[in-house]
């Protein structure tokens, strides 16, 4: 493909025609953890906290970088849950406390989970 | 072998050969689910079980429903029409939960073959299809369908004949796509569950055809 | 709105939903869908009016010019009417 420069102010997640390789066709199946933030995502989406625009907000504002070196629902949980700080439904703290509780119950996701 | 515990790289820190889901080590991002989950219920904002049933209503769906849906516009005209005309309503008639997703029903002809695509993030019919595959999400996929959609489909080993166009469809918004493709030659005698068993996912995006009979 | 539409080509920062290989091109009304509240609104949390919504056809040639892998495949893509303005009718 031969490719212009792009303009000021383009944005990386705004991604037709631009540079890319091959198509990849490798595939994974969601684990039991993704299945969760999926359905937390559509939850509070549906019950008002905000909305599927502020989930794409959140994941455009973390940039390029998180797009290549974190997976699919490694950034819905981080935009779930900054949509749920703005929304006043919890609070940066709340959320910090909870995560070192979490840690603290095992190493593995099955021992974490309570 | 299930007792075999020799392959010590595989162990778990617990000392238990890990199992997929539950036993790999915790990573910094599954905290953050598990806790956000926690403070959602300690708050009353879900349930355990809401968070259940929605993984269930999520793992019912499948392409098997887009199947469905396709075999039954194969065989049945006036839902074919119906499917055309309004793709939620019509989708819904036929009993399938699609939640409040708009969708809209391209149909695959002699003169053109359609694709779709989200080049803004990973936009999919989910609430009929199930979760989208990897490569749908992809930069390569959301970067070159809009711009050299024959490329893109070579490579899933897709060629079309001579003179006909391809349609590519950007899910920027509202509404979601899914592909009604031609029906195979040679499946006139076949009823829509033999006929749904030939309808693939990657036909119902456009990166696909359906199975020959 | 006219059949012909050009997709404005303001680089605003934040969340857009008017694609960026889109801005600037004129392509054809296919269908006027309804009006949906507006998500560069809804993605700040704020109270968002309603706004058309437009599904506009490109060609390639219309979008990439000389560059199109085939000029007569088209692309459609849905498109807010505050991005759209009336093009001048083709000759």
């Amino acid at each position: 493909m031969t490719q212009t420069p792009l303009p000021p102010g383009h944005r990386w997640h705004d991604m037709g025609g631009t540079a890319a390789g091959p198509v990849p066709d490798d595939q994974h199946d969601f684990a039991l953890w993704e299945k969760r933030v999926d359905a937390l995502m559509v939850l509070c989406a549906t019950k008002g906290h905000f909305t599927v625009d502020g989930l794409r907000r959140v994941l455009e504002d973390m940039g390029a970088e998180a797009f290549e070196t974190m997976t699919y629902y490694e950034r819905w949980i981080v935009s779930v849950s900054q949509n749920l700080i703005e929304a006043g439904v919890i609070t940066q703290s709340e959320l910090a406390d909870k995560m070192q509780q979490v840690a603290a119950r095992g190493p593995t996701y099955g021992e974490a989970t309570a | 072998m299930p007792h075999d515990h020799a392959d010590h790289d595989h162990l778990s820190p617990s000392g238990h050969p890990y199992r997929k889901d539950q036993d790999a080590p915790l990573t910094h991002w599954q905290q953050m689910e598990i806790a956000l989950r926690e403070l959602l219920i300690d708050k009353g904002v879900t349930t355990a079980g809401e968070i259940q049933n929605q993984i269930n209503a999520m793992d019912s769906r499948s392409p098997a429903n887009g199947a469905a849906v396709v075999a039954r516009a194969w065989t049945d005209p006036a839902f074919k029409a119906a499917l055309l005309a309004d793709a939620s309503a019509a989708t819904r008639e036929m009993g399938f939960d699609i939640g409040p997703m708009n969708l809209i029903a391209v149909e695959n002809t002699q003169a053109a073959h359609n694709m779709i695509v989200c080049t803004l993030c990973s936009c999919y019919p989910r609430n009929l299809l199930g979760l989208p595959p990897d490569w749908y999400k992809s930069r390569a996929y959301r970067a070159r369908t809009v711009k050299e959609p024959r490329a893109v489909l070579a490579e899933f080993g897709v060629t079309l004949p001579d003179g006909m166009t391809v349609r590519v469809h950007d899910s920027t918004a509202d509404m979601r796509y899914i592909v009604l493709p031609a029906r195979p030659k040679g499946t006139e005698g076949m009823d829509a569950d033999g006929l749904a068993a030939l309808v693939t996912r990657d036909s119902m995006i456009g990166t696909g055809l359906p199975l020959a009979p | 709105m006219s059949a012909r539409v050009t997709v404005s080509a303001r680089m605003p920062i934040g969340h857009v939903r008017a694609p960026a290989y889109l801005r600037g091109k004129t392509g054809t009304i296919e269908r006027s869908i309804r009006p949906f509240p507006d998500p560069e609104r809804l993605a700040y949390g704020q109270p968002a009016t309603p706004v058309m919504l437009h599904r506009v056809r490109f060609t390639m040639a219309d979008v990439w010019g000389p560059a199109a892998e085939n000029p007569d495949d088209t692309i459609d893509a849905e498109i807010y009417e505050t991005w759209l303005s009336e093009a001048p009718d083709a000759p």
